[in-house]
C-alpha cells in the first residue's frame, strides 16, 4: 500500500519534472533544431538530388548520383588529398609543440605563464581576416619580409612568389594554420600539467626516476584525456581551414591549395550546385567521424 | 646525478631563450599590422622592410573611412544620417557579436541547468545528439541554412548570422558542466520553502554560475565576431557588411595597398583583443572546463 503511494507519487514527481525541465530547454532547443539539426537533415536530404539553381525550378532526383561523381571528380580527389595532407601534418605538429611549450611554461610564476599565455593565444583572437591579410603582405614577392630575409641571409637568390607557387603554397598555408590553431591546446595542457597528481610525482622522484622516465610513466598517462580532446579538436580545425585558402590563393595554383571545405564553397556558392556541396559536406563530415571515432579507440587501448 | 643536474638547468635555460624567440614570432603579424596602419605609402612599398617606422601618419585611416559610406544605421525603412561604411561595419559587428553573446548566454544556462539537475524523459537521447553535433564540421550545414534564412525572409541581414550561432550546441555543453557543481540540497531546500522554478533558476542557479556564464559569454563574444565564413555566406550588400567581410573586400579590391588593409585590419582585430587581453582569465577557465570529461 505504502509502496504504491510512493510509486504514483513518484511517477508524477517525474511528470512534473519532466514538464520543467523543458520549460527550460524550449529556448534552446528552437535554436538547436531551427538552425542546426534541421539544417542537417536537409543537408543529407538534398546530397541525393541535383539542385541546381537556375537550371530547373525543380530537384531532380538521383539518389547516389552526387557520391559517385564525387569520387570521379579530379579536382574533388585533389581537395581531399590537400586536406588529408594538412590534416597529418598539422595536427601531430600542433600536439607536440604545444605540449613542449607547456611543459616549459607550466610551472614558471602566474605573471609570466600568463604572459605567454596570452601571446601564443594572439593569433587565434586577432581573427582570421586580420591574420590572413598580414600574412599575404608577409608572403609578397616584392614587398613581403620573407623574401627579403630569405636574400638578405643569402638562402634565396631570387625572390619567390610563395603563394603563387605551386610547390610552396600549401606549406605557406600551412605555417599559418599552425600559427592560430596551438593558441587553444597550450591552454589545456598547462591546466592538464598543472592538476597532475604530485604525490605521485614524488614517489617516483624518490624511487629515483629520471625527468624522462617521471614523464612518460607518471605524467603523459595522466594527461592522456587531454591529448585526446586536443587531437580531435585540431582534426575537425584543420579539416575546416577554410578563410585562408579563400583569401588567399582561392584553391590555386592549379588547385595546389584547394581543401574540401574550399571545394563546397566554390560548388555550392559559385557555381550554384547545392546538391553536390551538400553531398560534399556529407562525405566531410563522416571522415572527421571516423578519424575522431579511431582517435578515441587508439587512446582507450593505451 | 651532478651532470644530470646541469644537463636540466642547461635544458630549462635553452628552451626559454627559444620560447622568447618564438613568442617574438607570435606578436610579430600583430606588431606589423598596427605598424603598417599607421606607415607612409614610401615606407610600405619600399622592397626594405621598415622594421620600426619613424613616421606615424592617419593616412591610411582616412582613406579607409572616406572611401564608401552607409547608412549608420536602419531600423525598418527609417535610415539614419550617412557615414563612413566602416563605422557601420563596426556597429553591425558589435551588434552581431553582443546579441549572440546573449542569446547564447541565457538560453544555455537555462538549457544547461535543466540537462545538468533535472531527470526527465529524453534527457540522454538529447545530450547525445548534443555531443554529436559538437563533432561536426559547422560548415556542413551552411549551403542548407541559406535557404531556410531565405525562406524566413532573413537573408543579407545580420540576423542571419545570428540565429544559428545561438543554435550551436557548445554553450549548452559548458553550461552543463558548470551547473553540475550546484549542490541538489540548496535546490531541493529552495523547492520546500515554496520558490518557484523561476525564482530559483534566477536567485540560486544563474548565482552560482556565474563564472561559467562569463567565461561562456567571452567565448562566444570572440567566436561570433571572427565567424568569417558563416559572415561570408550570408551577409552581401555594403550596408550589412561586418568589419571582417569589409577587410576582406577591401582586400579583393586593393590587393596591395597594404596601408589601406592594414587599417582596417587593426580596426577589427582592436576591440577583440582589449577585450581578450582584459578578461584573459575567465577565457582560460571556460576553455579549461569546456574540456573536462569532454
Amino acid at each position: 500500500m505504502a509502496k504504491g503511494v510512493y510509486t504514483t507519487r513518484s511517477k508524477e514527481l517525474v511528470r512534473r519534472e519532466t514538464a520543467s525541465a523543458y520549460m527550460f530547454l524550449l529556448p534552446s532547443l528552437v535554436f538547436f533544431i531551427g538552425f542546426v539539426i534541421i539544417p542537417m537533415i536537409i543537408c543529407i536530404y538534398t546530397s541525393f538530388f541535383d539542385s541546381t539553381m537556375g537550371k530547373d525550378a525543380k530537384d531532380v532526383f538521383i539518389g547516389f548520383g552526387n557520391y559517385i561523381e564525387l569520387f570521379q571528380d579530379g579536382i574533388f580527389l585533389k581537395a581531399l588529398k590537400n586536406t588529408f595532407v594538412i590534416v597529418i601534418v598539422s595536427v601531430p605538429v600542433v600536439c607536440i609543440f604545444s605540449l613542449w611549450v607547456s611543459s616549459v611554461i607550466y610551472n614558471l610564476n602566474d605573471k609570466v605563464l600568463s604572459v605567454f599565455r596570452c601571446i601564443f593565444y594572439l593569433p587565434v583572437v586577432t581573427g582570421s581576416v586580420a591574420v590572413t591579410v598580414v600574412w599575404k603582405w608577409m608572403y609578397n614577392n616584392y614587398y613581403g619580409i620573407f623574401n627579403y630575409i630569405g636574400k638578405g641571409t643569402g638562402i634565396l637568390k631570387t625572390n619567390i612568389n610563395w603563394l603563387g607557387d605551386e610547390r610552396f603554397a600549401l606549406a605557406c598555408i600551412i605555417l599559418i594554420l599552425l600559427t592560430t590553431s596551438v593558441g587553444q591546446p597550450i591552454v589545456l595542457y598547462v591546466s592538464a600539467l598543472g592538476n597532475v597528481d604530485n604525490s605521485l610525482v614524488e614517489a617516483a622522484q624518490v624511487d629515483g626516476a629520471n625527468e624522462l622516465q617521471l614523464f612518460w610513466k607518471i605524467k603523459w598517462p595522466q594527461i592522456m584525456p587531454t591529448t585526446l580532446y586536443i587531437l580531435v579538436i585540431t582534426t575537425i580545425n584543420s579539416f575546416q581551414c577554410f578563410a585562408l585558402i579563400q583569401l588567399l590563393t582561392s584553391g590555386g595554383p592549379n588547385h595546389s591549395t584547394d581543401t574540401v571545405m574550399y571545394y563546397i564553397y566554390y560548388m555550392a556558392f559559385k557555381m550554384f550546385r547545392y546538391g553536390y556541396g551538400n553531398a560534399m559536406g556529407v562525405v566531410l563530415a563522416i571522415f572527421i567521424a571516423v578519424l575522431s571515432a579511431i582517435q578515441f579507440r587508439v587512446a582507450k587501448e593505451r | 646525478m651532478k651532470t644530470s643536474n646541469t644537463l636540466k638547468k642547461l635544458y630549462t635555460v635553452v628552451s626559454i631563450i627559444v620560447l622568447i624567440a618564438l613568442a617574438f614570432c607570435f606578436v610579430f603579424p600583430l606588431y606589423w599590422i598596427v605598424t603598417g596602419a599607421f606607415k607612409t605609402p614610401v615606407s610600405i612599398n619600399s622592397p626594405v622592410p621598415d622594421w620600426i617606422p619613424k613616421e606615424l601618419v592617419l593616412d591610411n585611416f582616412k582613406k579607409l573611412f572616406s572611401r564608401q559610406t552607409a547608412p549608420i544605421f536602419e531600423l525598418g525603412f527609417i535610415k539614419g544620417p550617412m557615414a563612413p561604411a566602416a563605422v557601420r561595419w563596426m556597429i553591425n559587428t558589435v551588434f552581431m557579436a553582443v546579441m549572440a553573446m546573449v542569446l547564447t548566454c541565457l538560453t544555455a544556462s537555462m538549457a544547461g541547468y535543466a540537462l545538468a539537475k533535472k531527470r526527465f524523459h529524453g534527457r540522454i537521447i538529447l545530450f547525445t545528439l548534443i555531443v554529436c553535433a559538437m563533432a561536426l564540421p559547422k560548415q556542413v550545414i551552411l549551403i542548407p541554412l541559406i535557404r531556410e534564412m531565405s525562406a524566413l525572409k532573413l537573408y543579407n541581414t545580420i540576423w542571419a548570422v545570428i540565429l544559428p550561432t545561438v543554435g550551436w550546441p557548445f554553450g549548452v555543453f559548458l553550461m552543463k558542466q558548470f551547473s553540475e557543481g550546484i549542490p541538489t540540497e540548496m535546490l531541493e531546500a529552495a523547492r520546500i520553502d515554496g520558490a518557484s522554478e523561476f525564482k530559483t533558476f534566477t536567485d540560486i542557479v544563474f548565482q552560482m554560475v556565474k563564472p561559467g556564464v562569463g567565461a561562456l559569454a567571452i567565448f562566444t563574444f570572440i567566436n561570433s565576431w571572427n565567424d568569417y565564413f558563416m559572415q561570408l555566406i550570408m551577409l552581401s550588400s555594403t550596408s550589412n557588411l561586418t568589419i571582417s567581410l569589409g577587410i576582406a573586400k577591401l582586400q579583393a579590391e586593393n590587393s596591395t595597398d597594404f596601408g589601406l588593409i592594414m587599417a582596417g585590419a587593426t580596426l577589427a582585430a582592436a576591440p577583440i583583443l582589449i577585450v581578450f587581453i582584459a578578461l584573459q582569465k575567465y577565457f582560460t577557465k571556460g576553455i579549461t572546463l569546456g574540456a573536462v570529461k569532454g
